[in-house]
């Protein structure tokens, strides 16, 4: 490696006291800009750094990122982490490791070549002679930029990495000491409120405050155009005073949100830009089986189990925030930019949260509580969203339209393939665009335009379009998106973004195109690919479902109830290779009864953590597709309790088995997003094998399968 | 109007001052600052907030904590008693059950009361306890593993440390 070759993540940030302190006692504090969101990522990195830096496991502590020391390396998201902030980190500690051999060698009077490191002790070889980290960390100054002169380790060298070590987070987690910032208690802190508008462009009429301010408890009623917040000393009393001062607020709504039930027609229907993604060849429909479809997915909601949470105190013109931001530094500038204050007044600070699969109010809080601590100058205080308010006004996974065509030979090669998908821009992160993407900027008396989103951003994929570009080789194909500058409804990345949508169409339609041509679903993949990883994913999945051992799975002969169905994807065509077989139970309900995932990530630095992400995003996935939908009507949305949005539950949980083929010495590559596609097809794939019939509309309720059936 | 109320947390004689109708959640994390308790939906369906009353199950986000007079409270602080750690606990870590984990307490509380009454479940048994409980993140299968780890651990231990007091 070179100074040129850097990971992008340490060129940004070389300095290496930045990211490592070798402390006198034995303790290596280790500082990374990624972000712990329930992802496992902090224990992954913690044992990237034993690896290279040759330190026990137990003598990392990871500190958690705030905007003052921490690496800044942006976002915490697509699935960029392991590859991105573990990269950088690699050859960080590689680069520590040597500063320490160095002096060693100085010290001893002896070569590099003469030496080994174990457990942070530098030994000579044959020799009794040895100096530690902790002794030597006085005379090595890591307060130097990395220059890429030392190299991480080879594959053959590693001990710790790929080994499947204890997550550092879960003891302290089930002892139920207070990790999250939900648990923070600081001296003088109060509880705030935020009562948010009944619609998104409701319009506040009147609002009589004074009956609030002389409740018990009460410490500031806060109002700026339409951002109403309540301060109190004790919850309890927050939430009444929440409560009595919604009660008393007159608001102005209009009829402004689309049918929910004909989203993809409203999709379409809008104006939007179109983009050729590929296209080559000479469509050759003729003489073959053509096959149209068309496919979507409803708005998605995060439904964090945990409502969203931030702490702030404004004291003598410095602001202190501590929050469960996947980007602190970003949030921390549509902080500023809101209050119009120099973003170095504000020092943020990581804490975990509740799960979190993408953009979701984690943001908003933070400006909430600061709005909130404003009223309070001193005191700190901690905001807590209510659920309702967490599940309506958190930005959700938008609704997306594919349709797709194409022709399959009586020989079964695909000689035409057309994808067209509808879809905004995905992304809606603060810190990137004009206006602030806060959620109460929008709502002050002087407010910010609430920005419209963008779909790329410099070093990842635009957003929608992942996936659309099918990983298959054929030898015509036309991809196209249309995008739609906004929706009326407020959204932002959900795990697996675009690529969920765009990867359930291919392979479904890859089934439907197989049905079409009475050829198996499954050969037809593996003729279509020339990518070895995926093939190998792929009759993986298959040999360990026994999907292989069944004489048909082209719908011809469905036998009732219990069908096997894969779906298969790289993520974003970038990270992880992903196969999935399903097995459900169909009528007019479904019930997945087994999943079998067969995943390369590349070097795999924890093979139960990738087990947990992969069992994880099957489960999250069975639920969007056999359950979830947001729901609104004209005025609002009235997706706001766990009746209204029912996730999958213990007593629907498939079992999952999960094969991981290691590859150590390719790069490691994210897992957090790699299945939910796969899964998708997998689900509607197997229901199509077990009764014949295919629902394209997610999610794939009793209704639609009952409607389904009916026309069939 | 708030008074002092009474209550017997983990063992220990605990005195507040709060309105009887406060939430006993909010008792419980803030003026006792037992925060391992977690407040999810605040209807009493989601599970994360379940603590034991007198070795029984309840959602302490919508039970007053004038409720909680008179009855033994078990918050997850003091579910593994003198030991320090319960095998339920235990086995969570050893399954590495969990992502994000703020589901995980109540997750331990709802099966804790499951094996306090019968110490060998089935897995059906399990499913349908904890159904309850809601786990985002999707680690099911994992909290079944160990739940089923914990029966084991209590039975070879002779059935004693699931017994709660």
């Amino acid at each position: 490696m070179t100074i040129d070759s850097l990971p992008p993540s340490l060129a940004r940030n070389r300095r290496l006291d930045r990211w490592v302190e070798i402390r006198t006692d034995g303790v290596v504090e280790v500082r990374t800009g990624k972000v712990e969101i329930g992802q496992g990522i902090v224990s992954a990195l913690a044992q990237i750094a034993a690896e290279e830096l040759d330190v026990d496991y137990a003598r990392i502590r990871m500190i958690p990122a705030d905007t003052g020391r921490s690496p800044n390396e942006g976002v915490t998201a697509g699935s960029r982490s392991t590859m991105d902030g573990g990269g950088a980190l690699r050859q960080a500690c590689a680069e520590v490791r040597d500063a320490f051999l160095r002096a060693a060698a100085r010290r001893l009077d002896a070569d590099v070549d003469e030496l080994f490191v174990r457990d942070g002790t530098i030994h000579r070889k044959a020799s009794n002679e040895s100096a530690s980290y902790w002794e030597l960390s006085a005379e090595v100054d890591l307060a130097r930029d990395a220059d890429g002169r030392a190299a991480p380790k080879r594959a053959d060298q590693l001990t710790l990495v790929g080994k499947p070590l204890p997550r550092l987070d879960l003891p302290d987690k089930v002892a139920g000491a207070g990790v999250y910032v939900h648990d923070l208690e600081l001296p003088g802190m109060l509880h705030g409120r935020v009562v948010r508008p009944p619609s998104y462009r409701a319009v506040l009429h009147a609002v009589d405050g004074k009956r609030i301010e002389t409740m018990p408890g009460v410490r500031a009623v806060v109002r700026d155009g339409r951002f109403l917040g309540v301060v109190a000393a004790r919850e309890e009393q927050a939430v009444a005073a929440a409560a009595a001062l919604a009660n008393c607020a007159v608001w102005h709504q209009a009829e402004d949100l689309p049918d929910v039930d004909a989203i993809p027609a409203f999709l379409r229907s809008l104006p939007s830009k179109a983009k050729i993604l590929s296209e080559k060849g000479v469509p050759q429909a003729t003489g073959a089986h053509a096959v149209s479809a068309r496919y979507s997915r409803p708005f998605l909601a995060h439904a964090s189990i945990g409502p969203a949470c931030a702490v702030a105190r404004v004291h003598g013109g410095s602001i202190e925030v501590w929050c469960q931001s996947q980007s602190i530094h970003p949030t921390r500038l549509d902080i500023a930019k809101t209050l119009g204050v120099a973003p170095d007044t504000i020092t943020v600070r990581h804490v975990q949260g509740a799960g979190c699969y993408g953009h979701n109010a984690a943001d908003d809080a933070a400006l909430d509580a600061v709005l909130l601590a404003r009223a309070v100058e001193g005191h700190p205080v901690r905001l807590q969203w209510s659920h309702e308010d967490e599940l309506a006004w958190s930005p959700f996974g938008p609704a997306m339209v594919v349709a797709m065509e194409g022709a399959v030979d009586d020989a079964g090669r695909i000689v035409d393939w057309r994808h067209e998908l509808w879809s905004n821009p995905h992304i809606a992160r603060p810190g990137l665009q004009e206006s602030p993407s806060l959620l109460a900027a929008w709502h002050l008396d002087q407010p910010f335009a609430q920005p419209p989103g963008i779909d790329a951003l410099p070093g990842i994929q635009p957003t929608s379009e992942r996936n659309a570009v099918p990983i298959y080789d054929f030898p015509n194909q036309r991809v196209v998106l249309n995008a739609l500058e906004r929706l009326p409804v407020r959204t932002g990345t959900l795990r697996a973004i675009g690529g969920f949508l765009n990867t359930y169409a291919i392979e479904c339609f890859m089934d439907e195109l197989a049905h079409a041509a009475g050829v198996d679903p499954v050969e037809l993949r593996l003729n279509h690919l020339s990518d070895e990883r995926a093939i190998a994913v792929i009759k993986a999945a298959r040999e360990r479902s026994g999907l292989a051992s069944r004489s048909r799975h082209d719908g011809s002969g469905h036998d009732g109830s219990r069908g096997m169905g894969l779906g298969f994807a790289r993520y974003s065509n970038e990270a992880a290779y992903a196969a999935v077989v399903v097995e459900v139970e169909a009528g007019a309900t479904i019930n997945v009864v087994r999943a079998v995932a067969a995943v390369d990530c590349g070097r795999t630095i924890n093979p139960d953590g990738v087990k947990n992400q992969i069992e994880g995003g099957i489960v999250q996935a069975v639920s969007w597709v056999l359950k979830e939908q947001v729901r609104f009507d004209r005025t609002r949305i009235t997706t706001r309790t766990w009746d209204d949005y029912p996730i999958l539950r213990f007593s629907e949980a498939p079992p999952v088995e999960v094969s991981i083929i290691d590859r150590p010495d390719e790069p490691s590559l994210g897992v957090g997003e790699a299945v939910a596609g796969p899964v998708a097809a997998a689900i509607a794939n197997a229901v199509f094998d077990a009764i014949g019939v295919r629902v394209r509309d997610l999610p794939l309720t009793r209704e639609r399968m009952v409607a389904e059936i009916n026309d069939a | 109007m708030t008074q002092t109320i009474e209550l017997n947390v983990n063992g220990a004689r605990r005195v507040v001052t709060a309105d009887p109708g406060t939430p006993l959640i909010y008792v419980l994390r803030n003026d006792l600052k037992l925060k391992g308790t977690r407040f999810g939906c605040g209807a009493g369906v989601c599970g994360c907030c379940t603590v034991l009353l007198d070795g029984r199950g309840v959602q302490s986000c919508n039970t007053p904590v004038s409720a909680a007079q008179g009855r033994e409270v078990t918050t997850i602080e003091g579910l593994g008693g003198k030991a320090g750690t319960h095998p339920l606990q235990q086995a969570f870590v050893d399954e590495q059950a969990g992502q994000c984990g703020y589901c995980l307490t109540g997750v331990v509380m709802g099966a804790a009361a499951l094996l306090g009454r019968n110490p060998s479940p089935t897995e059906a048994q399990i499913r349908s306890e904890l159904d309850i409980h809601l786990c985002r993140c999707g680690a099911y299968d994992r909290i079944l593993r160990a739940v089923r780890r914990a029966s084991e651990m209590i039975g070879q231990r002779g059935g004693q440390e699931g017994r709660l007091r």
